[in-house]
């Protein structure tokens, strides 16, 4: 196991080289500069004052050079510092919106788990009937709904028509003065809709593999073993087959991380919420290149931690790997 | 042994048309192809003409689907936006597929280095948020529908080459492979007359899907002001002005949107088809 860790944690290392140089290039081979759009907003700015600003951002020197001191500096976990005139570093602008969308995201992921697992489970034991045959339209549906439509959809319907839930932010003007009962209700109000379409958008896929992943269980010699044995189907499904049946499951988790990711730019737009979505948004609007980087390469490492935690969970939690029986 | 031919004429089709989904996804992509290329044809007003009388109307016999903001009619809008879905969705899938198939051919059937060095690239590539990044290059280059269609494809090859790859491992130590080396076959023959038509089908179910997704991602940039730019109408585009009006005006966010769905529906149904008729291993009947 310790090796198996290690392994992995090494091959981590050029993938993370190679997640630097495509960062780089996709914000620097973009012609135009961040500058120019700075001087385009004020024209009495001199071409002296022009290169002035770029010296002080560093642009002014060769792409290998800013690029090696980048990386230099990302080594020392020091993302420099932004374009905007607030001039913060970036792991502190990161740092306070990271985990608004992490925790959004992890609600999110928990909660398509509670769906998905009985969702797919419900399928796979009525296979064929009219129950399945409705959950797969159900699937396909999911598949194909845009999710900043659902979200406008829910906005009308819960927000415009009914008047259940506010449309947008994390919290009501002047909840600083609630007391903390009112004050986290009137929060969880607020997440309601964000949380179900940052969910809605994996649900379908995920509640699908569960399906495919039952089936293929079920089809084993020794729930075959398990029934004949003349256990009740309950015991069989739900002790038996369950449980290699979610292993796959912990895999899709560590894949579906950078969708959920991605897919926060347009929720927490939709909603206006101040997550890392919407600061990247802003970043990208105004050519802000450290903070454009820094989520990037963030976003990157989240999905490799992800993927590696999720290997590590299947190796404790499937004994042919743990014992290093089965080929990797 | 049957030819590829006969194989698709007794097995392919059959298996396809016998499943209901399938069929009914592939009318309504045909029928979306027909629509799109004859639009001025169907549509009652012109996609951008403006009328100051009917603003924000709702739906009627005279407008179908009400009209926006500026009166434009939006059933005209949303057929025209029919014409720029389809089409990024062709061009990203097919840049997606080809550049997927290319590395996925040159990967499986050389190996060694070459196989690590692109399945490497693979894996980073699959890192990123794919939607983080193709914000960033597209704002970066400057809104417009080319860059768009290059970028998603760009971004989305990385599933097709993984795919490829596998069927190549398991196509270049078969006995034809073989003996088509004995007679001395160039690497660059063996690869594209040899391998790349046996290889080939399961780049056509990802191109299917791929259309579909590409659709979505468009919308999804032209939602955020940063894809396809107005007037040209986007079904994406649209649905914008439709959550600046959502008090107003559902309609301007309801068609639109359901437009994207029925159309990501029927690819979607379609590849899925697509991909049981060729699989050997799914049954006859489902």
């Amino acid at each position: 196991m310790a090796t198996y860790l290690l392994k992995r944690i090494l091959m981590l290392i050029p993938l993370m080289l190679g997640i630097t140089l495509i960062t780089f290039t996709v914000v620097h081979l973009a012609p135009g500069e961040p500058v120019e759009m700075q001087m385009a907003m004020n024209p009495k700015v001199g071409k002296e004052a022009r290169e002035r600003l770029r010296k002080f951002y560093g642009l002014d020197r060769p792409l290998h050079v800013q690029y090696a001191d980048w990386v230099g500096k990302l080594v020392r976990l020091d993302l420099g510092r932004s374009f905007s005139p607030d001039n913060r570093p970036v792991t502190a602008k990161i740092r306070e919106r990271l985990p608004i969308t992490l925790s959004l995201n992890i609600i999110a992921l928990l909660l398509e788990f509670g769906l998905a697992i009985p969702i797919g489970i419900m399928a796979a034991t009525h296979r064929d009937t009219w129950l399945d045959k409705g959950i797969t339209v159900f699937v396909f549906i999911g598949f194909a709904v845009p999710t900043f439509w659902l979200a406008l959809l829910l906005m009308y319907l819960f927000g415009v028509k009914l008047g259940w839930l506010p449309i947008s932010g994390l919290h009501t003007l002047g909840s600083d003065s609630y007391g903390i009962p009112r004050y986290l209700w009137d929060m969880a109000k607020h997440l309601v809709m964000p949380i179900m379409v940052a969910s809605f958008g994996s649900l379908a896929g995920m509640s699908r593999y569960m399906r495919s992943s039952m089936l293929n269980v079920i089809g084993q010699d020794y729930i075959t073993t398990a029934r004949a044995k003349g256990l009740p189907e309950r015991v069989v499904i739900y002790k038996h087959a369950l449980r290699n049946a979610l292993l796959p499951l912990i895999t899709l988790a560590g894949f579906s991380i950078p969708g959920l990711i991605g897919g926060s730019v347009i929720f927490e737009s939709i909603y206006s919420i101040p997550g890392m979505g919407q600061l990247f948004y802003q970043s990208v609007m105004s050519r802000d290149y450290p903070v454009v980087m820094g989520i990037l390469i963030i976003g990157a490492l989240l999905t490799l931690i992800g993927n590696l935690v999720a290997d590590v969970c299947y190796a404790l939690a499937d004994p042919r790997i743990r014992h290093g029986g089965g080929a990797q | 042994m049957i030819g590829p031919h006969s194989y698709i004429r007794a097995v392919f089709w059959p298996r396809l048309a016998g499943n209901r989904f399938a069929v009914a996804g592939g009318v309504v992509v045909l029928l979306l192809l027909v629509v799109s290329l004859i639009a001025p044809l169907i549509v009652p007003f012109s996609p951008n003409e403006i009328n100051a009388w009917e603003v924000l109307a709702p739906p009627s016999l005279g407008h179908w689907f009400g009209t926006d903001d500026l009166g434009r009619d939006v059933f005209s809008r949303v057929v025209y936006g029919a014409r720029i879905s389809l089409l990024v969705g062709f061009v990203a899938a097919g840049i997606a597929v080809l550049i997927g198939t290319l590395i996925g051919l040159l990967a499986g059937f050389y190996g060694g280095w070459i196989d690590s060095l692109l399945m490497r690239v693979v894996d980073i590539m699959f890192c990123f948020p794919a939607f983080f990044l193709i914000l960033a290059v597209i704002t970066f280059l400057r809104p417009s529908i080319w860059y768009i269609m290059i970028i998603i494809g760009l971004t989305g090859w990385m599933g097709v080459a993984r795919l490829v790859r596998a069927e190549v491992l398991s196509i270049r130590e078969m006995d034809y492979i073989m003996a088509a080396r004995c007679i001395g076959c160039s690497d660059r023959r063996l690869i594209f007359r040899h391998i790349l038509p046996n290889a080939v089908s399961p780049a056509l179910v990802a191109a299917t899907l791929g259309i579909a997704g590409a659709i979505l991602t468009e919308s999804a940039l032209s939602f955020l002001g940063i894809g396809v730019q107005p007037p040209t109408p986007s079904w994406g585009n649209i649905l914008t002005s439709g959550k600046d009006y959502i008090e107003f005006a559902w309609w301007l966010s309801l068609f639109p949107g359901l437009a994207i769905l029925v159309t990501v529906l029927a690819y979607n149904l379609l590849g899925e088809g697509v991909r049981d008729a060729m699989d050997p291993r799914v049954k006859q009947k489902r």
